[in-house]
């Protein structure tokens, strides 16, 4: 039988954001997989060297759409491991509190995301409503749904609002009640466990081939492989959390974890309104002068951090101006995304493409930068 | 690890059909939109009557959503532009960077999120105190403490401490450079200074000339403007600094030290390199310059780096003027003084000194032997004060002392004759100078210190610098300030003393200086000897009878056009003190201006 070339994306709804990848098919088997970046590449990292320190706090956050979180972190830390400073106390646990509220948000959207390639469209609902209410918080504590710009380099921009660490704790426990019935609908569903299970497999040498890590690596190879655990930064390291694994990688297994994950970052959340220094400054000055004429000095950092879809990092050239002489970034789902599809989206089926996407935690934004 | 499929399980969620949807309603979202929160990032608001249209919320923006935009019915003020930030909102990424930068605090984010048009043109628009839609009271995101990004604490200028009056070693220590490189980061490149600066220095270059540490660039941009930088760099009056940005919410720029910060670090080979570096090749044409103060050595410069032939005549025996005979050495110590006129030597600049023009040759021959003539005599004489005792031989006055002491201190001169006990009448700067000088001069003579100062205008209104006020008490000076001098008393032929009455007022309700005194409230300041600093006047005996019915002259001051030109005399130029009144910088900007007038007549006369 003749293949057949067929695209996935960059328009579709089976696709994260603007990326593509071109199938060669046999009746419905992917015989050769292409992926085609670029739809969304911006130039973020050549953007950046034109851009003050401060400044780039406008731009970074739009690497990842849905965990913009991220950007902001490793690059803050960057910097501040460049420049030398300690941020003050409170500022890491606010950090931390961001960087779990985004954690929440971004895995109950995967989590309800599978509804899409699936059918199961009500559990995408009930995600991007939950979600919703997440980002008000955000709203409320960093003025923006979405691009925060909050975490900057020396701490965190505004102290926090009176009164939110209740409202967040009253999200939880609305959370609490709410995510175990994703799992009545989702996880138990018989149709999803068709689709999910024993399918789409990511073998352990594949993951030490191409480097994946996150969920990823967690769920083929039994490793508690967490930078919040193996290299802890923030408070990462005055809260207790598990990291959930396995050592079998289908889909379900996949999904599976992100929704312990979900239960875990609702347990940091908890230690962190709990022990969070009620007082305090929440931001020091990485250099002198106004924003316009920060400088950093010259060196370079590999900065990374867990984000929902693995090691996330910036490697950081300053030569000591007011702007970056170089940023690259390490997009998580890189390996994945690109390689992974390349070699092993070969011999899934065309629908299930799409959950290849969802449950390896690929963003597209993040691999063409 | 994983669930274990159910068929049943999934039915539980039927039990949302019963509840509300949690969704908006289409109508609600135009109707009755959701309320952002307190800090929500929307459309921005701009109070006009706050902003001073410094531009740095444009230079911060990161996506070049502002531009600046002139507003004509704006008054241009000292400190103020006429310009207000327009915004592209489709450039705008919301950041608020603008609103934390912001030098004056006018700008701040609405809550206010949506704007629908099939305009175009109503998505650039600049923000007023109304913000997009009239939606002043939904005031979202504002600056804070936290989120500030200037840096509105300049960087604490060492002083020498108290025993500095032993001695006449300069006060201030001058910025390092790690100080200079911290102080130099905070400007925001406004140049807003730059108005404001008699002179148009092109004072946001050369602070990042400092900011990159490429301080003979630095150099170049400060003699575009002022061949002076190391006198100003230490005595200027520096209005640059009340209009800094900066100097709304926070502490102005040290402009002026790190002006000094320039002169007193750059290799001496690179200061050279970039002095004469604008010297051009020679063109026909000489110009006479009468007087080597501010505004002359300022114009004999930039004649110099125009190619003309310049001799400059000085009545004493080293050119300056008031820079080599008039601030006191510990304000403005020798080596800097000698290093401007230096330079301007070295550009070939021609100094004949100790010749007095209207004495040792006329203002008529300069005229023959001259294409032009700039006259730049300065106020060289002080004002007399009249009031009983004040011809006694020991009233003396500011001017020569200032002098003698710099002649004394070079060593061409002997020591002025002080008293164990004196007195100054005068509250200015060079009241300050008199009497600080007076006791530094009395500790090396007698050990100790007594001088006393008295002037019509109490603290509050006292013309002189805080600082002045300041450090003189701090070495000693008892001020009576408030206290008019009403005669000097004199007994058996000796000053015993001053009288002096409490001021009511100065001026009367015509604002005209007529003093008013509670002669209750009387005494009498001990005191062998009086100096008197109460103003300085110029001396117009080189100029004829002839030339003055030519020319205007209003209250002391000669009236001339744009560049100096003086009317009906079109070969004579003036500026410094007799056109503009005492201050070192307005002279320096004169003789800058009158060198450019005086090209453009020699060109025009060439043609
Ligand atoms: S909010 Fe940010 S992007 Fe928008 S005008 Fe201000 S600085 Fe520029
Ligand atoms: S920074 Fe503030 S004061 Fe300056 S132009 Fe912008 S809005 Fe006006
Ligand atoms: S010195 Fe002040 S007024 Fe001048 S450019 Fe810098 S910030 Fe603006």
């Amino acid at each position: 039988m003749k293949e057949v070339k067929l695209f996935l994306g960059p328009q579709h709804p089976g696709m994260h954001g603007n990326y593509s990848v071109q199938m060669y098919v046999d009746g419905d088997i992917v015989k050769k997989a292409r992926p085609t970046p670029g739809f969304l590449h911006r130039g973020f990292e050549k953007l950046m060297e034109r851009r003050l320190w401060m400044g780039n706090l406008a731009l970074i956050p739009r690497i990842c759409v849905v965990e913009p979180d991220i950007n902001e972190m490793v690059y803050a830390q960057g910097i501040e491991m460049l420049a030398k400073v300690e941020i003050p106390e409170k500022a890491h646990w606010i950090r931390m509190m961001i960087l779990e509220m985004a954690r929440l948000a971004i895995h109950i959207m995967g989590l309800g995301g599978i509804g899409g390639p699936t059918g199961l469209y009500t559990l995408t609902y009930w995600a991007i409503a939950q979600r919703d209410l997440i980002l008000d918080l955000f709203e409320e504590i960093t003025g923006a749904r979405v691009y925060h710009m909050y975490i900057v380099p020396g701490g965190v921009r505004k102290q926090l609002p009176d009164g939110i660490l209740e409202k967040l704790s009253e999200l939880l426990d609305e959370l609490e009640v709410k995510i175990p019935e994703y799992r009545e609908l989702g996880l138990k569903h018989p149709i999803i466990h068709k689709r999910l299970k024993d399918n789409i497999m990511l073998p352990e040498d594949v993951v030490w081939e191409v480097g994946i890590t996150g969920i990823g690596m967690r769920s083929a190879t039994n490793k508690e492989y967490d930078l919040r655990k193996v290299q802890p930064y923030a408070r990462y390291d005055q809260v207790e959390f598990d990291v959930p694994v396995a050592n079998y990688s289908d889909a379900l297994t996949r999904v599976n974890i992100k929704y312990k994950e979900i239960f875990q970052s609702i347990r940091i959340l908890r230690q962190v309104i709990e022990k969070m220094p009620k007082e305090g400054e929440v931001r020091t000055k990485i250099s002198t002068g106004s924003a316009l004429r920060w400088k950093v000095p010259a060196g370079m950092v590999y900065s990374a951090i867990e984000s929902s879809r693995g090691e996330y990092g910036y490697f950081i050239v300053s030569d000591g101006k007011e702007m970056p002489y170089r940023i690259a970034v390490r997009g998580a789902s890189y390996p994945q995304g690109l390689l992974g599809i390349e070699k092993y989206l070969v011999d899934c089926r065309i629908d299930d493409a799409s959950l290849w996407m969802d449950t390896m935690g690929v963003c597209s934004p993040e691999i063409d930068r | 690890m994983n669930e274990r499929k159910s068929f049943f399980a999934p039915v539980k969620a039927w039990k949302y059909l019963l509840k509300k949807p949690v969704t908006i309603k289409k109508e609600d979202v135009f109707d009755n939109p959701r309320e952002a929160s307190d800090q929500y990032r929307g459309f921005h608001q701009n109070d006009w009557d706050k902003c001073i249209g410094c531009g740095t919320c444009a230079s911060i923006c990161p996506t070049n959503a502002i531009s600046m935009v002139e507003i004509a019915s704006l008054k241009i003020e000292d400190g103020k532009k006429n310009e207000r930030p327009a915004l592209d909102y489709g450039r705008c990424s919301f950041c608020a960077l603008c609103v934390d930068i912001c030098v004056s605090d006018s700008l701040k984010m609405t809550k206010e999120y949506v704007h629908l048009s099939k305009d175009i043109d109503s998505f650039y628009f600049i923000p007023d105190i109304n913000g997009i839609h009239n939606t002043q009271e939904k005031q979202g995101y504002v600056r804070d403490e936290t989120s500030e990004l200037l840096d509105l604490e300049r960087v604490k200028m060492a002083h020498e401490d108290v025993s500095r009056k032993n001695s006449f070693i300069e006060i201030v220590k001058g910025y390092s450079m790690e100080m200079a490189l911290a102080e130099s980061a905070r400007c925001v490149e406004c140049g807003i200074c730059t108005a404001t600066c008699p002179a148009h220095m092109n004072i946001p270059e050369y602070i990042r000339s400092i900011y990159e540490n490429d301080l003979k660039g630095a150099v170049t941009h400060l003699y575009k403007t002022n061949p002076l930088s190391n006198v100003c760099g230490r005595i200027c009056t520096h209005l640059c600094e009340g209009a800094c940005s900066l100097a709304v919410r926070g502490e102005a720029i040290s402009i002026r030290w790190l002006k000094r910060y320039i002169v007193d670090n750059t290799p001496i080979e690179d200061y050279e390199e970039a002095v004469l570096s604008f010297v051009t090749e020679p063109v026909n044409g000489k110009v006479g310059i009468v007087g080597s103060g501010p505004s002359g050595l300022s114009a004999a410069y930039y004649l110099r780096t125009l190619g003309y032939e310049v001799d400059v005549y000085e009545k004493r025996a080293i050119p300056g003027g008031v820079i080599s005979y008039g601030g006191p050495e510990y304000r403005l110590p020798e080596a800097s003084v000698q290093k401007d006129i230096g330079m301007i030597k070295k550009t070939g600049v021609n100094f004949i000194t100790n010749t007095k023009v209207g004495t040792d040759i006329t203002l008529e021959q300069l005229k023959e032997k001259y294409d032009a003539v700039f006259l730049g005599i300065g106020f060289s004489l002080s004002r007399p004060l009249n009031i009983p005792g004040s011809d006694h031989k020991n009233v003396e006055y500011a001017i020569p002392l200032l002098a003698e002491t710099r002649d004394y201190l070079r060593g061409s001169s002997k020591m002025p004759d002080v008293h164990e006990k004196v007195v100054v009448i005068g509250g200015g700067n060079v009241a300050f100078d008199v009497a600080r000088t007076l006791l530094r001069l009395q500790i090396e003579k007698y050990g100790k210190v007594n001088v006393a100062m008295a002037s019509l205008e109490n603290r509050d209104i006292l013309p002189a610098d805080l600082e002045e006020l300041e450090e003189g008490e701090e070495e000693g000076i008892i001020g009576s300030f408030g206290y008019g001098p009403e005669e000097i008393v004199v007994e058996n032929n000796k000053i015993v003393g001053l009288k002096v009455n409490k001021v009511i007022s100065i001026f009367d309700e015509d604002k005209r200086f007529n003093p008013k005194y509670d002669k209750t409230d009387s005494y009498v300041i001990e005191a062998t000897q009086v100096y008197i600093s109460t103003g300085q006047m110029p001396e117009y005996d080189m100029i004829t009878d002839d030339m003055k019915e030519k020319m205007e002259i209003v209250r002391g001051k000669i009236i001339t056009g744009e560049y100096g030109q003086v009317e009906n005399l079109p070969w004579l130029f003036a500026g410094g003190d007799i056109v503009r009144g005492p201050d070192i910088i307005n002279g320096v900007a004169n003789g800058h201006d009158s060198a450019y007038g005086i090209d453009l007549y020699l060109q025009s006369k060439n043609k």
